[in-house]
């Protein structure tokens, strides 16, 4: 504990020499060094020198070379957004001439599938109208046929009836001519 | 007494950072000699040089990381120029951003240990205020001849009171510059200053026992009072650079 | 001798008063800071125009402060 105090004492006998040396050189520059005023000059002389230089430096080379780099960077956006503005309205355009196109087709398609349409129709009429001219031809002939047969039927009917009507009358014994049986066959079947 | 002892042991010397001496040496402070301002000036020139000038040569449409931020800096600076003082203030960006540059790179190279800040003096902040306050009260009376004394003359407001009010806006009006000045130059040299006074505690471990606790805090303060500082340079730089422009448009359009 | 030390004393406890300033600059940033906050919050979109403003007059309400510390540090150093 003595040992400290005493290195501390010692501490403070050669810091206090220290301190009237600070003091010494503290009172030469008269307390606060901002009002020293025999610096003023000095300062102020020095203060305009840079100012000055900053001033030349900047107004004549960096600042009109960063506003130059600013305005460039701004064309080349405003322009890069002129032509991405063009390309879009390019791109609007063969949209539009794309959807045309379809359209086009569209149409042309359906006509395309009208006139299929309309020649299947027209072929299928064709061969309906044929279908039918045949089924009329063969339906008259079939009835043309029949007609035969059935006048050929009839007049079969007719001479059996007087065969059978002149061995009848033979059979009776008596002797018939053939005019009136045939008349009489005649009238019979009209009736 | 114990106490006594210990703030005898540390040295105490938050001033002693601005402190212009001539740089090669010698007593006498001349106008010319060159000094750690100059110094420290010069380092800043070097900056806005590498940073405007080298940080910008590629011109590039897509900007390299350096040239994006010396872009920055320029939108920074003209937007808030237009902004506040409208477009014709906008001649005067040069002046503006020479300003603003000159600060701010004082201000983040005073940061560095062992550096001298500029801007932390007042002769220097005074120069440039007073520098802003003769801009715009001669571009006040250049522009708007003596219509701009109307700027004193608060219309809106009752006849009655308008001569007690005008003389308050005339007195508000010089004490523009000195504001401006002190502002600067006092935020700069109280938080170099606050750093310095927790620097000094730093080495108590070495004299006393109290010292392992007070060591580590004062390491703990000197770092959160640097990362304050870092912003504390950038928001001055800004707010002398709006008022500038607030004043400028003052001066441009007293009418309202 | 008796002069000099109450002097010494005096610049300090001056200085010391002087720092009270800081408190009331201290209210006024945070005055400032909080009101913009709130106004912020009840319309955002508003906001990021009027961050200029907030910064003038947190520049304002802090000079103040620092022309309390300059007066602290005129006493301690300069007196």
């Amino acid at each position: 504990m003595s040992n400290t105090t005493q290195t501390a004492a010692e501490t403070v006998t050669e810091t206090a020499g220290h301190a009237a040396e600070a003091a010494g050189h503290a009172a030469q520059s008269a307390g606060m060094p901002q009002l020293d005023f025999s610096t003023f000059p000095n300062q102020i002389f020095w203060l305009v020198v840079a100012l000055v230089v900053i001033y030349l430096v900047l107004s004549r080379i960096a600042l009109p070379r960063i506003g130059g780099i600013i305005a460039d960077r701004q064309s080349t956006i405003t322009n890069d957004l002129a032509a991405a503005e063009e390309l879009k309205a390019k791109a609007v355009e063969a949209e539009k001439a794309y959807d045309q196109a379809l359209v086009d087709a569209r149409v042309e398609a359906n006509k395309i599938i009208a006139e299929a349409r309309a020649d299947i129709q027209k072929d299928l009429d064709k061969a309906t109208a044929k279908a039918d001219a045949e089924i009329a031809a063969k339906a008259a002939e079939s009835a043309g046929r029949i007609d035969e047969i059935r006048a050929g039927a009839a007049k079969s009917v007719a001479e059996v009836a007087k065969d059978a009507a002149e061995a009848i009358v033979a059979a009776m014994g008596a002797k018939a001519d053939a005019k009136s049986i045939s008349a009489a066959v005649a009238a019979r079947l009209k009736g | 007494m114990a106490t006594a002892e210990h703030s005898d042991g540390l040295a105490f010397h938050p001033m002693d950072q601005f402190i212009v001496k001539p740089l090669f040496g010698g007593e006498t402070l001349n106008w010319y000699t060159p000094s750690n301002a100059t110094l420290w000036m010069a380092v800043v020139i070097l900056a806005v040089i590498a940073l405007f000038v080298l940080g910008t040569r590629g011109r590039a449409i897509v900007p390299s990381r350096i040239q994006s931020v010396a872009e920055l800096a320029y939108g920074f600076v003209h937007k808030m120029v237009e902004d506040v003082a409208g477009k014709d203030a906008l001649k005067f960006f040069p002046y503006i951003f020479t300003l603003f540059c000159f600060i701010v790179f004082s201000n983040f190279v005073g940061l560095l240990p062992k550096a001298f800040t500029t801007t932390s003096h007042i002769a220097v902040t005074a120069l440039m205020a007073v520098a802003v306050f003769l801009t715009v009260t001669i571009v006040g009376f250049v522009k708007n001849g003596a219509g701009f004394l109307s700027l004193f003359w608060v219309s809106s407001a009752p006849l009655a009171l308008r001569p007690i009010l005008a003389l308050i806006e005339i007195i508000s009006y010089f004490v523009r510059p000195v504001s401006h000045s002190i502002r600067l130059a006092g935020n700069m040299m109280a938080g170099h200053a606050v750093i310095k006074v927790f620097a000094a505690f730093a080495p108590l471990i070495l004299i006393s026992g109290i010292g392992v606790a007070v060591t580590p805090l004062s390491i703990l303060a000197i770092v959160a009072m640097y990362a304050l500082e870092i912003l504390v340079a950038f928001i001055q730089a800004y707010v002398f650079t709006i008022l500038t422009c607030v004043y400028l448009k003052d001066a441009l359009h007293p009418h309202h | 001798m008796e002069l000099a030390a109450a002097a010494a004393l005096g610049k300090f406890i001056g200085a010391g008063l002087a720092c009270i300033g800081m408190g009331g600059s201290a209210m006024g940033v945070g005055n400032v800071a909080g009101n913009f906050l709130a106004g912020a919050l009840r319309n955002p979109s508003a906001a990021a125009g009027q961050t200029a403003t907030l910064f003038i007059g947190i520049a304002f309400a802090e000079a103040l402060g620092i022309f309390s510390f300059l007066v602290a540090l005129l006493l301690m150093f300069a007196v």
